[in-house]
């Protein structure tokens, strides 16, 4: 676990539709590091599957993410990798969009708790 | 009875056996106090699951309310989402990890880590609604901070409840009934021993004892033989003269 690491991990990132980063980035989250690589990416209808797969990733292995935040519905079109992440940092977040409301049900984390529960 | 399930590849010897027992001994303190975390930590999980829980939804509405704000800055302002795009440079909205421990586990706890900006704040039309909208965000990112530690430490009570039960359950399972057979064993062997040892001591006696009888028998034997030769050499000799009467002699 990369429990001796999160004192560097201060960033928030996320992967999103052009609204939600649009307020997130209002809020101050923008960050483009010295590579000129950015801590958010905008997914539109034309967005393929593998360029969030991708970002996914990328998110996923970088050293100074803390949290990163993740619309539900672009959550969905990579399901398989979301529910197959189980790492502690960065903590994935799904969160709703404007279009698309919050369901539980489809939470990776919340299933969990769900099956917990249901034990 | 010993030998029935697996044990330890030990000498069956007192001091083994005391070696033993000392180990079931640690083994039994370490299994309740490794159930003591385990209730803890378990304690601690079932209260951070609920909150997860009422937290997710709360985030749900949160960020409701956050795209209203976001529909309302679009409506007077027009789209800046481009803007705002190329307006990000350093991140002013960053969070810090706290710690904290329950029974040695550390959960990291996310702190919001704010700096005050004022890029935007000149933007044309509807700098208000920009600025009410970028409260409206801030306040919901605090909530999904907060949400990310809690789901931190859910993933992590996660993993180390997990760690816990297969160290308990295996101590339990495992461990503790191997030293108890090897203790079995060792016990069961030492047994033996001794009643071997208690046969052969009770063969050397009766051994000792028929020798003894043979040796008293003996002795014996001869006594008689003695006797007897003594018996002989007194007939032979002249004996009382007094006690048999001769017959009278007649002339």
């Amino acid at each position: 676990m990369s429990s001796t690491s999160f004192k560097d991990r201060n960033l928030l990132a996320v992967i999103g539709d052009e609204d939600s980063i649009t307020g997130l980035l209002l809020a101050g989250i923008g960050h483009v590091n010295e590579h000129q690589r950015k801590n958010f990416l905008v997914v539109d209808a034309k967005t393929q599957v593998s360029t969030i797969e991708a970002a996914f990733q990328d998110f996923t292995e970088r050293r100074d993410i803390a949290i990163l935040l993740i619309n539900q519905h672009i959550a969905e079109k990579i399901r398989p990798t979301v529910d197959k992440y189980q790492q502690a940092f960065p903590a994935l977040l799904e969160i709703p969009a404007k279009d698309f409301p919050y369901d539980p049900e489809k939470d990776s984390v919340l299933k969990r708790v769900q099956k917990m529960f249901g034990e | 009875m010993s030998g029935t399930g697996p044990r330890e590849n030990i000498f069956a010897t007192r001091m083994a056996l005391t070696n033993t027992k000392l180990r079931l001994k640690g083994a039994q303190t370490g299994h309740s106090l490794l159930a003591k975390k385990r209730d803890a930590l378990t304690t601690r999980f079932r209260a951070i699951l609920k909150k997860v829980d009422e937290a997710k939804r709360k985030m749900g509405r949160v960020m409701q309310l956050a795209s209203f704000s976001m529909a309302e800055v679009t409506y007077a302002t027009g789209d800046i989402s481009y803007l705002v795009q190329e307006q990000a440079k350093s991140a002013t909205f960053r969070v810090k990890a706290k710690q904290e421990n329950v029974s040695g586990v550390v959960l990291p706890a996310f702190e919001v880590d704010r700096v005050p900006d004022f890029n935007l704040t000149g933007l044309g039309r509807g700098g208000q609604q920009v600025i009410k909208a970028r409260e409206v965000y801030a306040k919901a990112i605090e909530t999904l901070v907060e949400l990310a530690s809690l789901q931190t430490a859910f993933t992590i009570l996660d993993e180390v409840i997990r760690a816990t039960n297969r160290r308990v359950n295996a101590i339990e399972h495992v461990i503790i009934p191997r030293l108890e057979n090897t203790i079995k064993y060792v016990l069961s062997e030492l047994d033996e021993m001794d009643r071997e040892e208690f046969f052969r001591l009770k063969k050397v006696q009766g051994k000792k004892k028929r020798d003894l009888a043979a040796r008293e028998s003996a002795r014996a034997a001869e006594e008689a033989d003695n006797v007897a030769l003594e018996a002989t050499i007194d007939d032979e000799g002249g004996g009382d003269l007094l006690s048999s009467k001769d017959e009278d002699v007649i002339f």
